[in-house]
């Protein structure tokens, strides 16, 4: 079979397109490649979703940790150690268990219990506790001149937040949620290794690397193919969050504007 | 465990439950949770040893050294660490395998890989085939330390990296002044000093690898995770003495109870430790404590 055959055959398969069963002897580098690439959809299709909805979440996370009335300051506080003093796998194990009970309770929440609804739910949370918490930490560090400037122009309440607060937020905050970003990406990989069942053997780039390895007896092929994926997409976000980045600084003057750092923690 | 536990048929209420939460399989559950914190307790200062030696070939003058720290840094951090602890589970196997294989057998005529198979002579078998269980407990669980000190002293080598690159330039500069060559400016000015930069990435690192603990399963150690689904999960009464449903939500819930509590005493005691090594640093942190302490001065 030649390799634009298989790529035909594999290239969405991780999404139910295509040949349905999996190579099971006589692996080829190209079948690895495109198997394991496939996989890949998943983990951007985590990734960007539970990002986007976790920012929402995230603002308004740290806007409650900010705030001064403790019955919105407590849920938020409270949120944020449960999801960063745990470890997302556990998290996922939790979730997954607390999803089947809930089937029993309430059958139209079936969909959680599988692994494109439900671990996203945990992907979501997760992500907007630990950004919720880098955006409370720039929040408290927006200049007090820029507060003072904004309401001596009589600019206050939503307004101030909307037009100063926030920007100045996202701005301080974005090398930071840079590495969120990645991290978050990374954390995607632990989906289909938890108690979610990779339903019809689909399942994301580590499920089928860790296919081949089983397979093969191999690990020197498929963990450096998958390792070159990865590589590949952090650099994809560094880009893409640099971009962010500029237009959120296009106002300073060149210097500030860098790019975004790669620091940080792993995984949690 | 308790004497009234001979017949499980005849309890009910909570003396079902003492004696149910005290048979053996749930003493090696709690045993688990040693063996989670044995694994921390030694995989700390292994990781720290890695990050020491990646962060200093990083610093080499010597261009391969440097780019072979450099790498392996960045690799570590770019990739998804649940593939490391996939991959190097049976990359170090297989390696340790064919060392010995190279040494006790060097009159072997076939090829190691066969296809698929992996074949080595059955001395360089890791561990031999003959030795009893308790060896190849040992040996897999060094193994998971092993992949955990190589993954996280990435982690650490990067954080020390920059410590070692915070270190003011003029005291190093004037050990130099003062005749110490580059080696022993390095080891009597620069490391001692950069632990409190160090300090709040490692603090962090800690948090990490804590948190990267139920992994230990997928690594093959029977683990607190591994325990949890296999006590939680419905057991018949053909199977068990004490038959009960599908429990695994409680036992998961109790794991996240335990990490909850153990990241929360970690991150008390690193803010202990963070504020007794930054006092008397010429750093804000510093300066700060020591206006604090000063009679007169603003109350902390």
């Amino acid at each position: 079979m030649s390799c634009a055959a298989t790529i035909a055959d594999y290239a969405l398969r991780a999404v139910g397109i295509g040949e349905r069963l999996l190579p099971r002897s006589d692996f080829t580098l190209c079948q690895q490649f495109t198997l394991i690439g496939s996989g890949l959809i998943w983990n951007v299709y985590f990734g960007i979703v539970a990002l986007l909805t976790g920012f929402a979440l995230a603002t308004l996370v740290a806007i409650g940790k900010a705030s001064d009335r403790r019955l919105a300051r407590k849920p938020a506080e409270w949120f944020v150690f449960v999801f960063r003093g745990s470890p997302l796998f556990i998290q996922f194990f939790f979730a997954y268990f607390a999803f089947l009970a809930l089937k029993q309770v309430a059958p139209w929440t079936e969909a959680l219990s599988s692994a494109w609804a439900g671990a996203l739910v945990v992907l979501f949370l997760n992500t907007a506790a630990y950004s919720g918490e880098i955006f409370y930490g720039a929040l408290r560090s927006v200049p007090k001149g820029d507060q003072e400037a904004a309401e001596a122009y009589g600019i206050t309440g939503w307004t101030k937040f909307r037009r100063i607060d926030w920007p100045t937020m996202l701005r301080l905050a974005w090398p930071a949620y840079t590495n969120e970003a990645i991290f978050l990406f990374h954390a995607t990989t632990l989906v289909f290794f938890t108690g979610f069942p990779a339903r019809q053997q689909q399942g994301d780039a580590l499920y089928y690397a860790n296919y081949f390895a089983d397979k093969t007896f191999n690990p020197f092929v498929p963990y450096p193919i998958l390792a070159g994926y990865f590589i590949l997409l952090t650099l994809a976000i560094i880009g893409a969050m640099g971009l962010i980045g500029r237009r959120l600084n296009r106002h300073l003057p060149g210097d500030v504007a860098r790019r975004p750092r790669f620091l940080g923690q792993v995984m949690r | 465990m308790f004497t009234f536990c001979t017949d499980p048929e005849a309890l009910d209420g909570l003396a079902w439950l003492a004696c149910y939460l005290t048979t053996g399989k749930h003493m090696a559950f709690y045993g688990a949770f040693a063996t989670v914190l044995v694994l921390l307790a030694v995989t700390a200062p292994a990781a720290l040893a890695f990050g020491l030696g990646g962060a200093m070939a990083a610093r080499s003058a010597v261009p391969p050294l440097r780019w072979l720290g450099k790498g392996y840094i960045a690799v570590v951090r770019g990739v998804p660490d649940i593939a490391f602890f996939l991959f190097f589970v049976i990359a170090l196997d297989q390696g340790f395998e064919w060392l010995r294989h190279q040494v006790k057998c060097p009159d072997w005529p076939d090829p190691v890989r066969q296809g698929t198979d992996f074949l080595v002579c059955d001395a360089a078998k890791l561990p031999l085939g003959n030795s009893p269980q308790w060896v190849h407990e040992i040996y897999g669980f060094a193994l998971a330390v092993l992949t955990f000190a190589i993954v996280f002293g990435a982690f650490a080598a990067s954080v020390l990296y920059g410590a070692m690159r915070a270190v003011p330039r003029a005291q190093v500069e004037t050990a130099e002044a003062y005749g110490m060559s580059r080696r022993q400016a390095f080891r009597r000015v620069v490391l001692p000093q950069m632990w409190s930069y160090a300090l709040p990435g490692l603090g962090n690192l800690w948090m990490v690898l804590i948190k990267a603990t139920p992994l230990l399963f997928l690594l093959g150690v029977e683990d607190i995770v591994y325990w949890a689904r296999e006590l939680g999960a419905a057991k018949t009464p053909r199977f068990s003495d004490y038959p009960h449903g599908d429990w695994r939500i409680w036992y998961f819930l109790a794991l996240l109870v335990f990490y909850l509590g153990f990241t929360r005493v970690s991150e008390i005691a690193i803010e202990r430790l963070t504020r007794r090594l930054n006092r008397g640093q010429a750093t804000a942190a510093g300066e700060s404590m020591r206006r604090a302490e000063m009679p007169g001065g603003p109350a902390a």
